[in-house]
């Protein structure tokens, strides 16, 4: 064995040999690149942290004092006759829920069948490509779409057609995050659910849906934050409606609407309900949030 | 009649050990097999690797699955070339070789995991209780209750520790309240968890380690009762005392079940194994029982392996 190996040189290391103080710069470099990355990232989260303080703190301040039980308990009236938002609030509650009802399961299924059944193929990258635009789209599209379909062949604005509206713009939303949760789980996970000698739907509803529920949750309630502010959609759809009513079937109040009309009247009253129903909305959905977050945490 | 088949082997692997050598065109592989072949007769037929005593016995039970001139394709690319290998009944075969030599397909047909992908297909013959199971007919789901999988990465289902062993017995059977605790208390014994998570069933599967939660994983697939068991490098992910016990645990659940094992470590495949299969490039080299193998191997390639010459 010694007498085949030829004895082991000094080093083996082809080239010149390393040079120190070169090395050292090139590490000076890198620190400055450092440094300077550190602080444009700085930078552009306090720019970014500053601005979306300074809206939520312009809101509390302008929207915080007009809070009172009577904002709760009255409807919307004339200038100066100590209107309230109760038909807004419901309104938009009543809008949401069910556009997420509608939304929510379509989404789901169309998400599942674009991460579960169709994978790469020609069809199912149309769908993901037109779900992907959807998610895009201008939402004041969706609404003259829906006016088209359900407002003027029906003969007349409606909260139906607002929710079927807002739950247009909720399907996209939920189809991502649920085909983007779906494609995290490992596919040793869905190998070893078919291993058992389980029937693919049964691997992706008792399986691959529990596993990735936290983040379809929390697709949808991104879905149910936007279009709780959505206003666009409804002006073509539900309209709005200064009277308490909760007929589906006729104009609905709803609260971006009601501050949409509030916000450019001349009325000192009725801009600070403006900006009352702006905080009560954003804090609906922070509080949504966090119920929802809790939730998940508790059960796991 | 045994130095027949010797040299018959050993003329007819010329070939491709020539074609192996000139692959990895090393000229350095060749000095040192030289060498190899030189030092290794005195090793022959000694009946340990490793200092380790073999435990395997040198008599085969008769065939549970018997794979016939099996091919595979990826796509265009072959991945098994003309397999045909006994599994035997209520014994332990190790599946050992490089990466990417094929070991890991051929457990993957067994259970036709590959169907789950398109594009993946066998061809051949692979019997297992008179049918062949690559046939385009067969009942998958049946087929799968029939041969359990346990994988390289422990794979908990986000539920309970109870309902992840119920789920599998549910698929397949209806039992009552107190059959369906016995059954569960029965697979977790038998997988030597019961004694950790008896005061734990109801808490969620993925706070276990890593070593029990690939005990959890055995203990959901033989709740199924199945007849085959496919381990594919069940220990690569755990530490050396989970190792030990999964590996006691495989050579405990013989008794009941004819069990397949991949596994990269020899040592292991010599631990568990009755028979040993070596694959290389979609090949499979040699099969022998695990004594023979790995101290007496007929293949030039074989040995070459066990030693460590490359792979």
């Amino acid at each position: 064995m010694s007498a085949t190996t030829s004895p082991m040189p000094q080093s083996s290391v082809p080239g010149r040999a390393k040079d120190r103080a070169t090395s050292e710069a090139l590490g000076r470099r890198r620190a400055r690149a450092d440094a300077i990355v550190r602080v444009l990232c700085t930078i552009a989260t306090i720019l970014g942290l500053f601005f979306l303080a300074s809206i939520l703190l312009t809101l509390v301040i302008r929207g915080a004092g007009g809070i009172s039980l009577s904002v709760f308990t009255n409807v919307t009236r004339p200038p100066g006759s100590h209107g309230g938002l109760l038909n807004p609030i419901i309104g938009s509650l009543i809008q949401v829920f069910l556009a997420t009802l509608v939304g929510t399961p379509i989404g789901m299924l169309v998400g599942t069948y674009l991460a579960e059944y169709a994978g790469e193929s020609r069809f199912g990258q149309v769908v993901r490509f037109v779900s992907d635009v959807l998610l895009s789209a201008p939402s004041i599209l969706i609404g003259l779409f829906v006016y088209q379909i359900l407002v003027l062949p029906f003969g007349g604005f409606s909260g139906w057609a607002g929710i079927v509206a807002l739950a247009i713009i909720v399907i996209p939303v939920v189809v991502r995050t649920t085909e983007d949760m779906l494609r995290l789980l490992p596919n040793t996970l869905r190998e070893a659910v078919i291993g058992l000698g389980a029937p693919k739907w049964k691997m992706i509803v008792l399986v691959c849906w529990r596993a990735a529920v936290s983040g379809i949750i929390t697709g949808v309630l991104l879905a149910v934050a936007r279009v709780a502010g959505e206003t666009a959609p409804l002006l073509f759809t539900s309209l709005g409606n200064l009277n308490w009513s909760l007929n589906l079937s006729q104009p609905m109040s709803s609260l971006p609407i009601t501050i949409y009309s509030y916000a450019g009247s001349p009325y000192e009253d009725w801009i600070t309900l403006a900006w009352t129903g702006a905080l009560i909305i954003t804090l609906g959905v922070l509080g949504l949030n966090i119920a929802a977050r809790s939730v998940l945490r508790a059960r796991r | 009649m045994n130095q027949n088949n010797g040299m018959e082997s050993a003329a007819m692997s010329a070939e491709p050990l020539n074609q192996a050598q000139a692959a990895a065109a090393n000229q350095k592989a060749a000095e040192l097999a030289q060498i190899a072949q030189q030092a290794h007769p005195q090793q022959a037929g000694s009946g340990s690797f490793g200092g380790m005593a073999v435990r395997s016995s040198a008599v085969m039970n008769p065939a549970r699955i018997a794979v016939k001139d099996l091919n595979f394709y990826y796509g265009a690319n072959k991945a098994l070339k003309g397999i045909t290998l006994d599994f035997p009944d209520r014994q332990v075969t190790g599946m050992i070789g490089p990466s990417g030599c094929g070991k890991s397909t051929l457990l993957r047909v067994l259970n036709r995991m590959y169907s789950l992908y398109p594009g993946q297909r066998a061809e051949g013959q692979v019997m297992l209780d008179g049918q062949n199971i690559v046939d385009d007919g067969m009942d998958l789901n049946a087929l799968r209750a029939k041969v359990g999988m346990v994988f390289q990465k422990p794979t908990p289902f986000p539920m309970t520790i109870h309902e992840n062993i119920a789920f599998g017995i549910r698929l397949h059977e209806k039992l009552s309240r107190a059959e369906m605790e016995e059954r569960i208390e029965w697979a977790l014994t038998r997988s030597a968890l019961w004694g950790e998570v008896k005061d734990r069933l109801h808490s969620s599967a993925m706070g276990l380690s890593g070593g029990q939660q690939q005990r959890l994983c055995i203990a959901r697939t033989i709740a199924v009762r199945p007849e085959v068991i496919l381990f594919d490098e069940p220990t690569s992910a755990l530490d050396p005392i989970s190792t030990l016990k999964i590996e006691e645990l495989i050579d405990e659940l013989k008794r009941d079940f004819t069990i397949a094992i991949v596994t990269h470590n020899m040592q292991q495949a010599a631990r568990c194994a009755d028979q040993v299969a070596f694959f290389y490039l979609g090949e499979l080299v040699e099969v022998a029982p695990a004594a023979e193998l790995f101290t007496a191997p007929r293949q030039k390639r074989t040995q070459e392996y066990i030693t460590g010459r490359f792979g």
